[in-house]
């Protein structure tokens, strides 16, 4: 018997419409494999298995040819997106069973291309942190080394990839919140274009920052959900209304002299070797598949970790004010006066990184200090735009790594989170420039965990993105190693 | 001492789009509590705002209006605060790049002619409504109001007195109405004023500190809160205190206003750019079509009444003083009623029995038509004047047919000089006395006389020809 947890989401698809399994089978297998094995790695929040297997029969009866590659196909949504009356707390306290009365668009486009929700996925308080360890109903484990996080914030979308309890997921990205998750955990993802995927019915962390994108098993896996994903949005007035090309059928086209540029700043001498490493030998798999391989400079990275700080607290402080007890969610009781009804309830409600971040933001906000924090950081957003821009003179794509290593022990970063922050160097420029960026596996370290290569690309070049990461996992299999950890080792 | 007073103001107005700001829930009034509103202005987790740009048109057509300069890429802030009537806690305002800036507005007192500078003016959403309920010890919010459109107007310091100032109110209102953007209602709180107020001795020019009223629901009582705190203020100096900065509230009922919070607890609002809203682009062509499509406002029309009509000033400004009633007066003039007699109708019975009946202007039920064809009935000599205001309150309510009516009730005219003479023949023989009166050169007695003949005519006779005739029959004896 073909164990259909090893196929790609595409194969999978392909398997559903020619009738070599039914949907309601493979997602039956996959609520099975989650009820056993996500106990420990805590991937999902919550699991809507009941709707799952309804949709499951309904999604089998109406299967037609002509469908779409991922009809039918089980995946699992971030818990920051809304959906119609599944709980949806963004692993937080405040939003302990939120039910939304609405879906996000991106959940829409989803079930119109059919797509089986398993459930909501894990992640770190209202996307803040790097190793989802912030969830206030705990910690995400690395199906590679379940004493290791899965990064963040979206962990728990990786780690479900990763360990075969969904063939997809949707996460965010803020500040690489797709691309180190999928990095530490050995899955690929995409950042997309600011503006290209609706944010409507996403939970704002920082909303000048945040964009949904795919989790998946391959590079084209990604292209097959992404393509579902994209698209202008009446309902989002920072989506752009443009025409969105095909990705899937892009894939296969030749790297020929496609210029790959490793820009010098990405490359210090301090950066961990195994990293670099397997970074350059990323860029020479690529060479051999026509690709030229350029040295360029990226100025201003030196800015980003500070600008992503201020601008995304800032941003922050202002989107999480609505969670006040007063409207939704949870409430402090036995209050005797709105200001005690307010304080109590944000102070027992957040977790400390989302009141460090909304502590941080107000301050950079406040008169006095407005200009010297936030502005400059505006200033600082633009000044790294203009090195993108400047770069992307002298390249079509840029490879830098994800990470400076592979994911770092449970409770090991949550103590420094001034050295956290600048895990996320490659992450963060991206986001702010609203660049779309692709995070691949490219390598293991001397312990046996994954390391991933990041891809950015000028605006909407996700294709290019896509079929770079394509062609190199046509020659190599990083993206096909398996886990080695967990309930298996 | 001498003292000099003065105001600015920041005036709110409720924009009279058919939704809201930023979503397609309704802005109508009176709605059953949180019957009007949706995921995004209740401020929902993961909605967004969408700007209505139909509010972005009402607000450049304003901000022309009052002579600002239009920004050409504006830019919406957040103003962030808490408060239970303000769902995202934060409200979607403009502070660094709002709709207009350096307007002016010229206004008209006793005192003469005076021009008043507008400081900016800029959008923003407005904020829903708590009722308390002191016997349940609850508090409810309806969001309805939540998101509705609202244009701020903020004044230079530039007013002396409550005369200029509601003389400033009356003349926005005005334009407001005539721009077609609000219904100005203060008493469903779309028209709101506040007072910034400060005094200084006469002939210094720096300013004072100051005071910001709010809760001013009527003109009424912004002018009797200015007189109070003006004098407020001039004790306190005079007696060698201080004026505090602070914000006060206006009660309507105790005739008085009391502090709410001094700037000591003033709050950091942290404005920053709203990020889920792209910068509005206004462009040339697009204002030039705004001002092409643009009603002309009542200074425009009180204007052209004086030129092309020769009408009076009084007369200009009783019939521009509504929207409603100056285009009533247009189509009058337009169905070919002479100008002067038109206005004096206008003026006189339809404002009277609007009055009388309670009715706005809008709400009138008499149309021009009508009107018009029951004046030319009186120039042609078929009504008195009598007659017809009477016809007029017959019909007014209906918009009744007036020819129709004017025959069934056989009220035209007796012009026939046959039954006149009869008429006038018969009171003569009746009435010795009086005749004699008249002989011996008592004026008094002739109007006696024409009164009994218009009574047998059953007031229907053409007076004209009474006295003619009359005249004629008495020189006669």
């Amino acid at each position: 018997m073909t164990q259909w947890e090893h196929l790609t989401a595409l194969e999978l698809g392909r398997a559903i419409a020619r009738g070599e399994v039914t949907i309601p089978e493979v997602t039956q297998g996959a609520l099975e494999r989650i009820a056993r094995e996500d106990q420990v790695y805590h991937s999902y929040l919550t699991v809507t298995g009941e709707q799952a297997m309804d949709r499951a029969h309904r999604l089998q009866a109406q299967l037609a040819k002509g469908v779409g590659p991922l009809y039918g196909v089980p995946m699992g949504l971030k818990d920051n997106l809304c959906t119609r009356g599944v709980p949806t707390t963004c692993a937080s306290k405040l939003l302990e069973g939120f039910c939304p009365p609405y879906n996000a668009t991106v959940v829409e486009r989803l079930e119109a291309a059919g797509g089986v929700s398993l459930g909501k996925l894990n992640m770190d308080e209202f996307a803040m942190g790097s190793t989802s360890e912030t969830s206030h109903f705990g910690p995400v484990r690395n199906p590679w080394d379940t004493q290791r996080v899965a990064g963040g914030s979206s962990g728990g979308a990786a780690a479900a990839v990763a360990a075969g309890l969904g063939w997809y997921a949707i996460g965010s990205d803020t500040g690489g919140s797709i691309r180190q998750p999928a990095a530490y955990c050995g899955v690929t993802g995409i950042k997309p274009t600011y503006g290209s995927v609706s944010r409507y019915g996403l939970v704002a962390y920082a909303s000048s920052l945040d964009q949904v994108g795919p989790l998946g098993r391959d590079a084209a896996d990604c292209a097959a959900v992404l393509e579902v994903l994209q698209g202008w949005d009446r309902r989002d007035a920072t989506s752009v209304e443009r025409t969105y090309g095909p990705l899937l059928s892009q894939l296969n086209q030749p790297l020929n002299g496609l210029r790959i540029g490793l820009p010098a700043q990405c490359f210090p001498p301090e950066l961990d070797g195994q990293t670099a490493r397997c970074v350059r030998q990323a860029a020479q798999v690529l060479k051999e598949r026509g690709a030229r391989i350029v040295e360029v400079s990226l100025p201003g990275l030196e800015y980003a970790v500070a600008a992503y700080y201020i601008l995304a607290s800032a941003e922050a402080s202002s989107n999480l004010a609505r969670y006040d007890g007063v409207k939704y969610g949870w409430r402090a009781e036995g209050t005797q006066s709105l200001e005690e009804l307010y304080c109590r309830t944000r102070t027992q409600g957040f977790g400390l990184e989302a009141k460090r971040r909304m502590l941080l933001g107000a301050f950079v906000l406040s008169s006095g200090h407005y200009e010297d924090y936030y502005r400059t950081a505006l200033r600082a957003r633009a000044v790294i735009d203009q090195g993108f821009r400047q770069a992307f003179g002298q390249c079509d794509v840029l490879l830098t790594p994800v990470t400076p290593a592979a994911a770092p022990r449970l409770g090991e970063s949550l103590s420094n989170p001034l050295e956290m922050y600048q895990g996320d160097l490659y992450t963060v420029p991206v986001n702010l420039a609203g660049l779309p960026a692709l995070s691949m596996p490219c390598g293991l370290d001397g312990e046996g965990l994954p390391l991933g290569a990041q891809l950015i690309a000028p605006r909407f070049e996700e294709g290019v993105l896509l079929r770079v990461a394509h062609a190199f996992q046509q020659d190599t299999a990083y993206h096909k190693v398996q886990r080695r950890g967990g309930l298996e080792g | 001492m001498m003292w000099e007073t003065v105001i600015g103001l920041e005036t709110h107005v409720e924009l009279s789009t058919r939704s809201k700001l930023f979503c397609g829930c309704s802005t109508a009034f009176g709605g059953a509590p949180n019957s009007q509103c949706c995921p995004v202005c209740m401020g929902m987790p993961g909605a967004l705002p969408v700007l209505n740009r139909a509010v972005v048109d009402y607000a450049v057509q304003v901000g022309m209006a009052l002579g600002c300069a239009i920004t050409p890429v504006q830019r919406f802030d957040r103003k962030n605060y808490f408060y239970p009537d303000l769902p995202k806690a934060y409200q979607i305002s403009q502070l660094y790049l709002p709709v207009g800036r350096d307007g002016q507005v010229e206004i008209d007192t006793a005192a003469g002619r005076k021009t008043i500078g507008i400081h900016e003016l800029h959008m923003e959403e407005d904020a829903g409504k708590l009722m308390h309920d002191p016997w349940l010890e609850q508090t409810r919010v309806d969001y309805n109001r939540c998101g509705v459109p609202l244009l701020e107007i903020v004044t230079r310091p530039d007013f002396r007195t409550a005369e200029e100032v509601v003389a400033y109110l009356e003349k926005l209102k005005e334009t407001l109405h005539y721009l077609g953007v609000s219904d100005c209602k203060m008493e469903e709180g779309s028209l709101r004023c506040d007072v910034n107020l400060s005094v200084r001795p006469a002939g210094s020019d720096v300013l004072g500190t100051r005071t910001e009223m709010k809760n001013l629901n009527s003109f009424k009582a912004i002018a009797r809160a200015i007189g109070y705190e003006a004098r407020r203020q001039m004790e306190v100096l005079e007696e060698g205190g201080q004026v505090v900065q602070e914000t006060r509230r206006w009660d309507e009922n105790k005739d008085a206003s009391y502090a709410m919070r001094s700037k000591e607890n003033t709050q950091d609002y942290r404005y920053f750019p709203e990020p889920d809203l792209p910068p509005v682009v206004v462009s040339e062509e697009h204002k030039q079509r705004l001002l092409d499509s643009r009603p002309e406002l009542g200074e425009e029309k009180r204007r052209l009444y004086a030129q092309q009509y020769g009408l009076p000033a009084y007369d200009c400004q009783m019939l521009t003083s509504h929207r409603a009633l100056a285009a009533f007066f247009e189509a009058l003039v337009a169905l070919g009623t002479p100008a002067k007699q038109g206005a004096n109708w206008v003026m006189g019975q339809v404002l009277g029995a609007l009055s009388a009946r309670g009715l706005a202007p809008e709400a009138l039920p008499i149309t021009p038509p009508t009107l018009a064809a029951l004046i030319r009935m009186v120039e042609e000599g078929r009504l008195n004047r009598n007659t017809a205001v009477k016809v007029f309150e017959a019909v007014f309510d209906q918009d009744g047919d007036v020819e129709a009516y004017v025959a069934a009730h056989g009220l035209e005219q007796v012009r026939d000089t046959g039954v006149v003479e009869r008429t006038v023949a018969q009171v003569l023989e009746e009435h010795p006395q009086p005749v004699a009166d008249v002989r011996a050169g008592k004026e008094k007695a002739f109007g006696f006389l024409v009164g009994q003949v218009m009574r047998r005519l059953a007031g229907q006779g053409d007076p004209q020809l009474v006295r003619e005739v009359l005249q004629e029959k008495l020189g006669e004896g």
